[in-house]
């Protein structure tokens, strides 16, 4: 019966979309139109070859479901590539401006790239890593099956849908102009009812744990689901011109509109790729060192006070702006407060090998995760002193902020990533050890070498153009033109394209090295009756 | 405008107060007596139940 309502619900969403996709008003709302209505099409046939088929009656409650975190782990490597590749591109585009072709002006350029690039990394390559570790970590740590059946399968290709979605529309000029949040109004409700959905699944999970005790790592991706359901909705409100189009007019403007952005654009920084990905690190780092985490008690201080503090740092990207003087300090000071939680929970990660430190030497997956470590350590160090007023004035609006994040996305986010895929692989996949630990050595150094040459050239490049933009002359004037800063950047851009495309190899080794452990690696033999498949 | 002013002001007194309130009990509550003992067991959660959850029914077995 249930089938027969899917096929009228899903027949109705595949007419509505082309209805849609007639009275479009542009190519971008037209082809995610399009997108939808293939999407509904298919599933429509995918249900109705189920319908009236003997249902699957097998008790799985004692299984763990697995075959949603198989499907994530792949769609965070390909994923990763994706975004990584464009991340490179778009890097010699500005090194080599010849590289905006003009046959493909309005869809390949550097202003329609670069939100493909942030999202990919940020939402496909970091989201879907964060929802698969999540789902495996919270039935391991509760013992008990993912809640809601088939309602994880809704969420992976719900959020895979949200981001083809925003993908095709920005590169074909579908954006709200808001960084990291630029996908137009009908993707935010999609992405709205996905989130609910992986709430609930994680809620209702947590509700039916065995464990009586919710371990740190749920504490975390709690915190970081709740959080960007709230920053989500709120700097996405907005009304649709026409519900026949993708353009819509937000509902602040102003200094209000710009601080409702940062408060949003820096907790996705904060919930998103940090308490999130700090989840993982209080899961898959104890695992792979094979010991508990160094100090409970700093965990649970740790928590508390990276929610509390992050919150409030977002005015620091707003400095010198309309917003008045006492928010922008405020949020100066929670920058350079939230140092010590940061480093706090860095010391707990890296103390977790105390006492295993020869792993180092032997296991090139737990130094993966000790150098994302470091990285953390290195970019939370670096957030709040870019956060003082003083030292906003020199570095903002210059490559390094754009090196900052690079050093914590790619050294801190990145490499744990790297390190729970090396992790995750043979444990879903039920095979003894990875293909290749020599190119687990080879992806390390090749990415670790590549976040430096990335990091480096764009402090001396930001530094450098800092300084040129405020260097006056004896009379008062200033001494350089913006383009003689855009040539003299000219040799730092280039070693940075080249870092990117040593992080980028680094990653498409992985990913072979991954494939290869699913195909060639020795399967566990069973030697008991307990069988883990799903 | 109203009430932009009684929340700003709320804010800055009352709710300041309750937050760093709850967050130096968070900070007593983890220091209390006996704490040291249980978050021990507790900090071993990811290496019980890798790879089946925890029985319904059946006596409690060894965990894995």
């Amino acid at each position: 019966m249930l089938n027969y309502i899917k096929l009228i619900a899903l027949g109705l969403v595949t007419f509505f979309a082309l209805v849609a996709m007639n009275y479009a008003r542009d190519l971008a709302y037209l082809v995610n139109a399009l997108t939808i209505a293939l999407v509904a099409i298919g599933m429509f046939i995918w249900v109705l070859r189920n319908t009236d088929e003997p249902a699957d009656t097998r008790d799985y409650s004692n299984e763990y479901m697995d075959g949603v975190i198989r499907a994530g782990v792949i769609a965070t490597a390909l994923w990763g590539v994706v975004g990584f590749l464009v991340g490179t591109f778009i890097a010699f585009q500005l090194a080599f401006p010849a590289l905006n072709f003009d046959w493909s002006q309005g869809y390949l350029n550097f202003g329609r790239l670069r939100p493909l690039h942030t999202s990919a990394v940020i939402f496909a390559f970091g989201g879907n890593a964060l929802i698969a570790t999540s789902f495996y970590v919270v039935q391991r740590t509760s013992a008990a099956r993912l809640w809601g059946g088939n309602l994880a399968w809704f969420v992976f290709w719900g959020f895979q849908l949200v981001i083809v979605l925003a993908a095709t529309g920005y590169l074909l000029g579908a954006t709200q102009g808001k960084e990291y949040a630029e996908p137009e109004w009908y993707v935010d409700w999609w992405l709205t009812i996905v989130w609910v959905a992986y709430l609930a699944v994680f809620v209702g999970t947590l509700v039916k744990r065995k464990e009586p005790h919710i371990y740190v790592a749920n504490w975390f991706y709690l915190s970081f689901i709740i959080t960007v359901a709230m920053l989500h909705i709120v700097n996405n409100l907005s009304v649709p011109v026409s519900i026949w189009g993708s353009k819509s007019v937000q509902l602040f403007s102003g200094v209000q509109d710009a601080m409702t952005q940062w408060w949003y654009g820096h907790n996705a920084v904060g919930f998103f790729l940090t308490a999130g990905f700090l989840a993982m690190m209080y899961y898959f780092v104890p695992k792979q060192a094979g010991r508990p985490v160094y100090s409970y008690k700093l965990s649970i201080i740790h928590f508390w006070a990276l929610i509390f503090l992050y919150i409030w740092a977002g005015p620091h990207h707003l400095h010198y702006t309309a917003l008045p003087d006492w928010a922008s300090t405020l949020g100066m000071v929670f920058s350079v407060i939230l140092w010590m939680p940061s480093w706090g929970g860095m010391i707990n990660g890296l103390m977790t090998l105390s006492g295993a430190w020869d792993k180092l030497r032997t296991d090139p997956v737990i130094r993966m995760m000790v150098i994302s470590l470091g990285f953390y350590g290195m970019s939370t160090f670096e957030g709040p002193m870019m956060s003082i007023r003083a030292v906003n004035s020199l570095s903002h609006y210059t490559d390094w902020t754009i090196g900052h994040v690079h050093s914590g996305a790619l050294g801190w986010n990145g490499m744990i990533t790297f390190g729970c895929l090396y992790f995750l692989v043979p444990k879903l996949w039920n095979k003894e050890r990875l293909y290749s630990l020599s190119l687990v050595s080879w992806h390390f150094w090749l990415a670790t070498i590549g976040i430096i040459l990335y990091a480096a050239s764009m402090w001396v490049t930001g530094i450098m153009e800092g300084l040129m933009w405020r260097e006056v002359d004896a009379n008062g004037f200033l001494v350089n033109s913006f383009a003689d800063t855009v040539s003299a950047k000219l040799p730092m851009y280039v070693v940075r394209g080249l870092g990117g495309v040593m992080f980028l190899s680094g990653a498409i080794i992985m990913c072979y090295n991954l494939y290869m452990t699913v195909r060639r690696s020795p399967a566990i033999q069973a030697d008991n009756s307990a069988v883990p498949a799903e | 405008m109203e009430t932009y002013t009684f929340l700003r002001a709320f804010a800055d007194s009352w709710m300041l107060l309750a937050l760093f309130a709850f967050f130096i009990g968070v900070i007593v509550w983890v220091m209390r007596p006996g704490a040291t003992k249980s978050y021990d067991s507790v900090s071993r959660i990811p290496f019980r139940h890798e790879n089946a959850p925890a029985p319904d029914r059946r006596p409690a077995s060894e965990e894995d």
